[in-house]
């Protein structure tokens, strides 16, 4: 088992090992409900922890659907199951939203693993001098315009900006939603991804620059330029 | 003082605050003329609350049944 802290304050991460998704009727089969577990002290806990759940369960699937698209039930599911497992080594509960968000983004990273996804670094390309406000200013047929830039933005939906996420290599689409969408510190990420702060910089850096390469792209591919500024 | 592509390659650091003191003065520095870049600034803020505002936690509700199923047998209930 390997045990991270955020802040000093709550294990982040329970067993790694796959856990097979599974439905809600085979549980007490599969072992992962404990039948015999009777005593008040472990009646308690599973209240605590399912209060806790129940506080969350939007936020975590909103997370999960933005970085897993149409799996993030499995994924929340599979957390839940972990989480479970994990509940009472938990040392501080007041720290539960976190420990539950550290443990849907490892089910999301061993998610990609057991798909095959090779999370790779993008190469130091044009992506990274890419400019959407300034392509914006050139492709637009009104350039007198003081919205141009807002209006654009405008056009997109919340399916457009998931089918945008999704297009993002997992490498970097994981610390945009969590700093950018989910509300944390950059060195947060770092602990929870346990990766020295200059990579997370350095990767959240690409990440902006390829959502706004990306967000152009969807645009011109869905129609969502104004007339004239298409190619 | 730096160029623009320079300026612009940090300015989401800067509004993050993740920018050490000397380059900060040096992004300002370069704000403090250039129009273009001011403009930059201004729509690395607009998309840092376009993200923020579409990070929507909206569940179903067949899903939510589905997850609250599996949590009440977990726990038990």
């Amino acid at each position: 088992m390997h045990v991270q802290t955020l802040g000093g304050a709550a294990p982040l991460r329970v067993g790694t090992d796959a856990i097979t998704p599974c439905r809600a009727t085979s549980l007490r089969d599969s072992g992962v409900v404990r039948a015999d577990a009777s005593p008040d002290s472990e009646r308690a806990t599973a209240d605590r922890f399912k209060a806790l759940v129940e506080r969350e369960l939007p936020r975590l699937y909103g997370l999960a659907r933005r970085l897993a698209g149409d799996d993030a039930e499995d994924i929340v599911q599979e957390a839940l199951l972990r989480g479970y497992r994990g509940f009472s080594q938990l040392a501080n509960e007041n720290a539960g939203s976190e420990w539950l968000t550290s443990i849907v983004v490892n089910c999301c990273r061993d998610h990609w693993r057991r798909q095959g996804r090779r999370v790779e670094e993008v190469e130091l390309d044009e992506a990274d001098d890419f400019s959407l406000f300034r392509r914006i200013a050139d492709e637009d047929p009104f350039p007198y315009s003081d919205s141009v830039h807002v209006d654009f933005l405008h056009q997109f939906g919340s399916e457009d900006v998931r089918a945008v996420l999704a297009s993002l290599p997992e490498l970097y689409r994981l610390p945009l939603v969590l700093v950018h969408m989910t509300g944390y510190q950059v060195k947060e990420v770092a602990y929870l991804l346990d990766a020295p702060l200059g990579t997370v910089l350095a990767r959240l850096h690409r990440a902006r620059k390829l959502f706004e390469r990306e967000l152009w792209t969807y645009a011109e591919l869905h129609g969502l330029l104004k007339e004239g500024a298409q190619r | 003082m730096i160029t623009c592509a320079e300026a612009v390659r940090q300015l989401w650091d800067y509004l993050d605050g993740n920018v050490e003191e000397s380059q900060r003065e040096l992004v300002e520095e370069h704000l403090a003329f250039c129009r273009r870049c001011c403009g930059e600034l201004e729509f690395a803020e607009e998309l840092r609350g376009f993200l923020a505002s579409h990070a929507e936690n909206d569940l179903p509700p067949d899903v939510h049944a589905r997850l609250t199923a599996t949590l009440d047998e977990l726990s038990g209930a």
